[in-house]
């Protein structure tokens, strides 16, 4: 069902907080991927407060409904998301990065309870999605188990390997979303390695392909309850993107993948998030 | 004593063995399952069996969902692949979060003769030593090949196992106990000790039995997990017996003989000589080849004597 204008406009209120966090973050301990985590900004927002089956008070719930982050860089936003949703405190949110905290630079599965599995090494998650969605099979779950994969992780070989082994074994409870932002470390995926056509692709390997406006919250949402109730394959959102999103200078620039915010910086993108 | 069969068929049958024991257990391979035997549990329980075709790194990095999920799970391919094409997922994943995966490397050392260098593992025990919580077994025989195995579907934690491909001799009788991280003395001895790990362990044996009649006795330990190694075994033989050979199917550089000379230059320094391969070896007869590089009976009764008369002049001086 579509979600109400009411339900929209507190997500949305949701994202603009979450935004507003990751520069107050990422400002105060001078490390961090901005860009990677202001493009998913909407598509964890919706899985963690709309779409997932999950318990923050029993992150081992048998049945639940898990995410891997693949792009693991884009973990500042996943820790606020998992924050604001219980979690953990909202306060750890200020170790990220730090000696001693349990929120590494990349998702850790053994120091961060609610964490799937450890990613970073870019390509590996959705291998071990499919083994996580033939486990849930095996174990006669009806759960669904999320990937989020950036588009510059998708040139990796393995997520093609991952594509067709999870074609083959029709894993229909595996939902991967692409962040598709056009935009890489080094610069746009057109220049350092374009992907050809994208659905054309996943289509051919097996996949349901869904593609969507990855900063509607509506049109999201709706996304996500087509790949929950599709069968026989897995589903693909292809979730068209902006790199930096919410913060003009930052948006399709591959220099914010991961750079320090300056005081001036941060003194704009403040500016800019309040009037949003 | 049991039948001489392969080690590969002894770890394929061991596998459908416990497959029916332990429901947990599920079974990956990467086209490979004819030779690394792991299709006998895929005939018997097609449905905990994943054949995901030639893609290794994708295999490794699946294993991780199944163990998060709760799973035992077991990778199949050749040693070399799984060293190298799986290595990725083995670091950022299983070692990581000591995920319980069994890394099952079969063809290891030069067992994979006539394919050549691209199907030898000669680094594979130099690669999975330096990955922290990472356990390494070797087996010697298919007797231990079955202990092992019903050991590992005990163990939760990551383990890579190498396995020879051949039907090599049988050291063990089936009332044999493996324990795993304990190293067994297979044969006393007082005037140095020969340690070795999987097929080396019937060649030091056998090189034993010859320097018997040469007037040497020398003590053969057989090192069937690597990591973590038996340090206060390997400690007590050269308290005991001064010198150590190490001998195994692999490169002299990051093996066994580098854990052993690791401990025993920390904590009780003994003149310690190795064998194993310099570099890359070549196609033809395993047993063959095996001479070639100077891993047989022969090639340890030699180093032996070797040892023993520098020792001699070195004491006299």
């Amino acid at each position: 069902m579509s979600l109400s204008l009411t339900r929209i406009e507190e997500l949305s209120g949701l994202c603009k907080k979450f935004r507003r966090q990751l520069i107050d973050i990422l400002y105060s301990v001078q490390t961090g991927h901005p860009g990677g985590s202001l493009s998913c900004t909407e598509i964890l927002a919706l899985l963690f407060f709309e779409k997932m089956n999950i318990d923050p008070a029993h992150t081992n719930m048998e049945g639940r409904d898990r995410l891997i982050l693949s792009k693991g860089h884009a973990a500042p936003m996943l820790y606020i998301n998992m924050a604001h949703r219980g979690y953990f405190k909202l306060e750890d949110l200020d170790t990220l990065r730090q000696t001693g905290s349990h929120l590494q630079g990349h998702p850790c599965y053994h120091k961060t309870p609610g964490i799937e599995l450890s990613t970073g090494s870019l390509g590996l998650g959705l291998s071990a999605g499919v083994g996580m969605a033939l486990s849930d099979r095996l174990n006669r779950r009806n759960s669904h188990v999320y990937v989020l994969l950036g588009d510059g992780e998708i040139q990796e070989g393995i997520i093609w390997e991952a594509a067709m082994s999870a074609g083959k074994y029709k894993v229909d409870n595996l939902i991967a979303i692409l962040d598709n932002n056009g935009v890489q470390l080094d610069g746009t995926i057109r220049d350092i390695m374009p992907l050809g056509d994208v659905q054309a692709k996943w289509s051919s390997f097996g996949w349901n392909v869904i593609t969507a406006d990855g900063h509607d919250i509506a049109a999201l949402s709706d996304a996500f309850d087509l790949a929950v109730r599709h069968r026989g394959s897995p589903t693909i959102i292809i979730a068209g993107t902006v790199k930096g999103k919410g913060i003009s200078f930052m948006e399709g620039k591959n220099q914010w993948h991961g750079k320090p915010v300056t005081q001036k910086e941060y003194r704009m993108a403040v500016e800019e998030l309040s009037v949003q | 004593m049991a039948e001489k069969i392969a080690m590969r068929d002894a770890y394929g049958n061991a596998l459908v063995k416990m497959g029916g024991i332990q429901e947990n257990i599920v079974v990956l391979e990467a086209d490979v399952g004819n030779s690394t035997k792991s299709i006998l549990f895929g005939g018997k329980y097609p449905d905990r069996y994943f054949n995901v075709g030639i893609s290794e790194i994708n295999m490794v990095a699946m294993a991780s969902g199944f163990a998060v999920s709760g799973f035992n799970t077991f990778v199949n391919t050749f040693s070399v692949f799984m060293t190298t094409r799986g290595l990725d997922p083995i670091n950022s994943l299983i070692a990581y979060d000591s995920l319980n995966v069994k890394l099952i490397g079969n063809y290891a050392g030069l067992s994979d003769s006539y394919d050549g260098a691209s199907h030898q593992a000669i680094f594979d025990i130099a690669c999975m030593r330096s990955l922290p919580n990472m356990t390494i077994i070797s087996p010697c025989d298919q007797v231990e090949t079955e202990k092992a195995v019903f050991a590992c579907g005990k163990y939760k934690g990551p383990v890579y196992m190498r396995l020879s491909r051949n039907a090599n001799p049988i050291v063990y009788d089936d009332s044999y106990e493996f324990e795993l991280g304990k190293g067994v003395v297979i044969k006393e001895g007082s005037d140095m000790t020969i340690i070795a790990t999987g097929y080396m362990v019937q060649k030091s044996l056998a090189a034993a039995r010859m320097l018997e009649e040469k007037g040497i006795c020398a003590k053969v330990v057989n090192i069937h997990t690597i990591k973590p190694l038996d340090e206060e075994l390997i400690i007590n033989c050269a308290k005991q017996t001064g010198i150590v050979l190490t001998v195994e199917e692999h490169s002299v550089y990051g093996g066994l003989g580098s854990a052993v000379s690791e401990v025993l230059s920390r904590n009780y320094p003994v003149p310690v000589h190795s064998m194993g391969l310099t570099g890359y070896a070549e196609s033809g007869g395993y047993e063959q080849l095996l001479t070639k590089y100077s891993l047989d009976e022969n090639a340890i009764y030699q180093k032996v004597q070797k040892i023993m008369k520098q020792n001699k002049s070195y004491k006299l001086i």
